[in-house]
């Protein structure tokens, strides 16, 4: 059937866009996945770090959701790491030490704040959303820092003590059951998140983020998605927060820093953004370059960590994941 | 068959001893000459990373004094950064130094909330911890591993608040910076400076990052209390010294008191002439009147041209001390044995005579009162008295010793 | 009562007098020249330690040191900009945020091998200590010249990008660089003469921020926040903008901590949000 008349065609099965996502997972996510759980086992030194990777790599994600599916600049979003990281640990210290409501609650507590305060959030400049992002997250950190008899103050929550995880499996020193753990919860959120930015929803979103004055002309409420994709991306940020605090059975004031939220931006940025994994990458590039530079030299590696990240720039535009696909479209181009 | 069994057996009975001894041989060898690494596990980039750079400098300096090994063990230094802001790291990097170094002993630790983080991996990993910059009173009881060669915050602030009451401070305004070791600074004070029957005017908390100490320091000078007691962050002791300084503080006749932080010797030549006339109490002074001192900080200065050391600087200069003294008691001992062989510990340090409180595991140590003086163009802390073996809680149990002239 | 008031003014003017030296060359970079540049710390802290050597190692009097921490700033400014920054201007804001934080962290790390990781001292001549009476009010010797510097700068920023020709070619080539560029204007130098100008005014603002702020290698990262305040809340390019969201901001932070010092952390930021929500392109932004 010809559809080069649109304006006699009935409106039937108009052709779809082509490179509209779709659910089919891709060899290279297989090959992923596949490289997360064979590093359980190839390096069974670093399980610590692996977790850590993970957690980040989660929380990237979430910010990805918002930055780069919706367009919301954020330099704050470690506010709802936080309140998930704090969440899961006032649970545990009252007595509620089991891993996985725990993990529920951070990420309920996570998005009701975060619900909260996208009224504040999804409207404005770029330059409006970074500052009252940072806002939020300062007001957080200063607010913790008032309420020692919750928080436990600058010194930290004390006596978060984790219940073995199902009953079977304590948190130990290797970090194997911490992995395992971040990997699984990882994997499953991942699974979600990865259905939703595919669904109408996710396509309008990046409606959104491409002409946010178009989208209402279309029968699309920006606000009210906006708003919802915050809330979503504030819940998963709130159970990496979690995940981070029953890991290592320890929550301070630091979840709330700027620092945490301006290395998050750069992570995600390094793996390349408004694709899902460029979170992951980014992390891990990241907390791997940290963690062999600093063992290498104690006092400077920042400079070299610094040199990185401006050589990324200059070389490879849109992250990691973005020169990976210059290459391949390069690639593409030559072969037949 | 008789006459064959007897050497058959005894061959046997030879070779079952050989074994066992080979077998035990190894075990014996790594205990007693397998090398000693010690974790330190520091700040040394981000804001507290003077206190990473003091500590490692002591260490460093101690293990070029004293040989590079002790009781035939070869002793290896694993020097890790943790930033000094995020638990997280500590935590993974005393982890990954107990499982993949396999370190004998974990120290260092910058911060409170760092050590909270971190006793934990002691606890199940039996490995002595020592607490070598960190303050907070409550520290050592987060793990039986855990030994403080450092300070706490009561010990160097206790003796100021007596000495404040006795000298005619009848009226204090505080200023502490919001966060818990502020808060357990101002707390001692308060109760020991009403104890003993003084005023508090005020206390003010000033946020942790703060450029401007200016309206805080004009409320001071505002209530016209007779001293302002302070307690900062050390870093951020010159912002305050300028500022009461510069707003007439001194002038208006108000005495700066508190615990050592605020004129720490880190950044004391920094402060040049503002400084002087600041009273502190400390456990520390660059300037403490002794031949150990004296050898200690031409030492230190020598390998470390511009630095001046610190009060962090003899935490882990002493923390090496402690380390050293176990393993020469118990030279392949476990950890609970190292932990117990350090119980007790009797020594003269560059800072004076101290001791670890059996009982608590924490410090026990002469605290000085010092004025900040210029010598020779430089102001430094000179010593004017001293209370003998004050308490990890701040308790006094001596009177008050003159010092030199 | 009165007197208090007025102190406490002053120390406010003071306050936002400093916070807009120090954030004012980023609103020109950020502003006209829109890059993102997050390692206006470093310049600022170049222009620090530029100060402190030449007048600890070298004897130099304080305010001779000013005008050559602004030249040391905007000499590397030129350089970086020519050799690495031109690159990304037309590059994604997110990039350039990436760089430029790549470019703190280098800064750190570097000053701390040359400096080490200890705060540095400034010494201020005897002219510049202490208090002065005016009218029975204290005021801080210092601060009256933070303020004075104010003055100057704000006038002669104006007086260049409004009365100049290099104004004009500066808010041409920024609202059209094409058209610009056909007009024969030399955008390329244009934009290095900006960015040189903007890196020496954190420069500038490094060296007389010593004393208040200290200098150590954090000073990169440190104050990022407040910059960024500044800027985002005056609206990115403007001078009017930045000097009156400085002032706001400083006079109510000290009001805010010298009246009621239990919520002394929270005011800035409270403010930063309230502001943002109500003026989401600043008080004198350009609207696009």
């Amino acid at each position: 059937m010809p559809a080069s008349a649109p304006s006699a065609a009935p409106p039937v099965a108009a052709p779809i866009v082509p490179d509209l996502p779709t659910d089919r997972w891709r060899p290279a996510e297989i090959v992923f996945w596949l490289a997360a759980i064979a590093a359980f086992f190839v390096f069974p030194q670093d399980r610590v770090l692996g977790s850590q990777i993970l957690i980040t790599g989660m929380f990237a994600v979430s910010l990805d959701l918002i930055l780069g599916y919706a367009g919301i600049v954020s330099l704050g979003h470690a506010a709802y790491f936080g309140i998930g990281a704090y969440a899961a640990g006032i649970l545990a210290v009252h007595g509620w030490g089991e891993p996985l409501s725990g993990l529920l609650v951070a990420g309920i507590a996570g998005g009701i704040v975060g619900f909260a305060t996208s009224f504040l959030v999804v409207r404005g400049s770029d330059l409006a959303q970074l500052m009252v992002t940072l806002g939020i997250g300062l007001m957080l950190y200063e607010g913790a820092n008032q309420l020692p008899s919750i928080t436990g103050g600058a010194d930290g929550l004390p006596g978060v003590t984790i219940d073995k995880l199902l009953g079977r499996y304590s948190f130990d020193l290797a970090g194997s059951t911490a992995y395992v753990y971040s990997l699984v919860v990882l994997f499953v959120l991942f699974i979600g998140v990865r259905r939703l930015v595919a669904s109408p929803f996710g396509l309008s979103l990046r409606g959104v983020r491409e002409n946010v004055k178009r989208m209402p002309a279309i029968g699309a409420p920006v606000t009210r998605r906006l708003i919802v994709i915050y809330t979503v991306s504030a819940a998963l940020a709130g159970v990496a927060g979690g995940l981070l605090t029953q890991t290592t059975q320890f929550v301070g004031l630091d979840v709330f820093g700027f620092p945490r939220s301006a290395d998050l931006m750069i992570m995600l940025v390094l793996g390349g953004t408004g694709r899902l994994y460029g979170g992951l990458i980014g992390a891990a590039v990241f907390m791997i370059a940290h963690h062999w530079l600093s063992d290498l030299n104690p006092i400077y590696w920042q400079f070299w960590l610094g040199l990185l990240l401006v050589v990324v720039v200059l070389f490879a535009r849109g992250g990691l994941l973005g020169a990976i696909d210059v290459l391949r479209a390069r690639f593409g181009k030559r072969a037949p | 068959m008789n006459r064959r069994f007897h050497p058959n057996r005894r061959r046997i009975l030879q070779g079952a001893a050989g074994a066992a001894a080979l077998g035990a041989l190894p075990r014996f060898a790594f205990a007693q000459n397998a090398p000693v690494k010690i974790g330190l596990v520091l700040p040394m980039t981000g804001p507290f990373a003077s206190t990473g750079r003091q500590i490692v400098a002591a260490c460093k300096l101690y293990l070029q004094q004293h040989g590079s090994s002790v009781a035939g063990r070869p002793v290896e230094l694993i020097i890790k950064d943790d930033t000094g802001v995020a638990p997280e790291i500590t935590k993974r990097i005393a982890q990954e130094m107990v499982v993949q170094d396999k370190v004998t002993i974990l120290a260092g630790f910058g911060l409170t909330p760092l050590a909270f983080a971190a006793a934990p991996v002691a606890t199940e990993a039996k490995v002595p911890m020592i607490v070598m910059a960190a303050g907070t009173q409550v520290i050592p009881q987060r793990s039986p591993f855990i030994v403080r060669s450092g300070f706490t915050l009561p010990q160097n602030t206790a003796p100021i608040a007596v000495w404040a009451s006795q000298n005619k401070l009848n009226r204090v305004f505080t200023l502490v910076t919001d966060y818990a070791p502020g808060l357990d600074s101002e707390k001692t004070f308060v109760n020991r400076f009403k104890g003993a029957g003084g005023t508090i005017v005020e206390s003010v908390r000033t946020p942790l990052k703060n450029p401007d100490y200016a309206p805080f320091l004009q409320r001071a000078k505002d209530s016209k209390a007779d001293a302002l007691f302070v307690f900062v962050p050390s870093g951020e002791g010159l912002a305050v010294m300028k500022q009461f300084d510069e707003r007439g503080l001194k002038q208006a006749g108000m005495k700066m008191i508190g615990p050592g932080d605020v004129v720490d010797d880190d950044i004391l030549p920094s402060m040049g002439a503002a400084a002087v006339g600041v009273i502190t109490s400390m456990n520390y002074s660059a300037a403490h009147d002794s031949p150990e001192n004296k050898a200690y900080v031409a030492a230190m200065t020598k390998a470390n041209p511009g630095l001046r050391p610190n009060f962090h600087s003899v935490g882990g200069w002493d923390g090496m001390h402690l380390i050293y003294e176990a393993l020469k008691k118990q030279p392949g001992g476990s950890g609970e044995q190292l932990v117990e062989a350090m119980k007790g510990m009797k020594w003269t340090s560059p800072r004076g005579p101290m001791s670890i409180d059996p009982a608590t595991r924490d410090v026990i140590q002469t605290v000085y009162l010092r004025e900040t003086k210029m010598v020779n163009g430089e102001p430094w802390n000179i010593e004017f008295a001293k209370y003998d073996n004050v308490g990890p809680d701040g308790e006094i149990p001596g009177p008050l010793l003159k010092m030199g002239a | 009562m009165i007197g208090n008031a007025l102190g406490v003014l002053f120390d406010g003017v003071a306050y936002g007098s400093l916070l807009f030296i120090i954030s004012i060359g980023l609103s020109v970079t950020m502003g006209l020249m829109n890059f993102v540049n997050l390692a206006h710390g470093a310049f600022a802290m170049l222009g620090g330690y530029a100060c402190v050597v030449l007048m600890s190692r070298a004897g130099v009097p304080f305010l001779a040191t000013l005008p050559i921490a602004f030249v040391v700033a905007a000499l590397a400014g030129i350089v970086l900009e020519r050799t690495l920054y031109v690159r990304l201007y037309k590059a994604p804001p997110l990039d350039q945020v990436m760089f430029s934080i790549g470019l703190v962290f280098m800064a750190i790390a570097a000053t701390t091998y040359f400096f080490g990781p200890s705060q540095q001292p400034v010494h201020l001549p005897g002219f510049l200590r202490g208090q002065v009476q005016v009218f029975g009010l204290g005021l801080g010797a210092y601060r009256i010249f933070l303020i004075a510097v104010v003055a100057v700068i704000t006038l002669s920023l104006h007086l260049l990008l409004v009365k100049t020709r290099f104004g004009a070619q500066v808010r041409a080539s920024v609202d059209n660089a094409v058209a610009s560029a056909g007009l024969g204007i030399n955008v390329n130098r244009v934009f290095g003469v900006t960015f040189a100008l903007g890196s020496g005014l954190a420069g500038l603002g490094g060296g007389l921020g010593i004393d208040v702020l200290g200098l150590d290698p954090t000073f990169a990262f440190k104050y990022m926040v407040y910059f960024l305040l500044v800027v985002a809340i005056g609206g990115a390019g403007t001078i009017k903008g930045g000097l009156v969201a400085a002032m706001i901001l400083g006079i109510c932070d000290v009001a805010g901590k010298y009246y009621i010092p239990q919520v002394g952390s929270f005011i800035i930021y409270f403010l930063m949000v309230v502001l943002m929500i109500a003026f989401p392109a600043g008080l004198y932004g350009r609207r696009t």
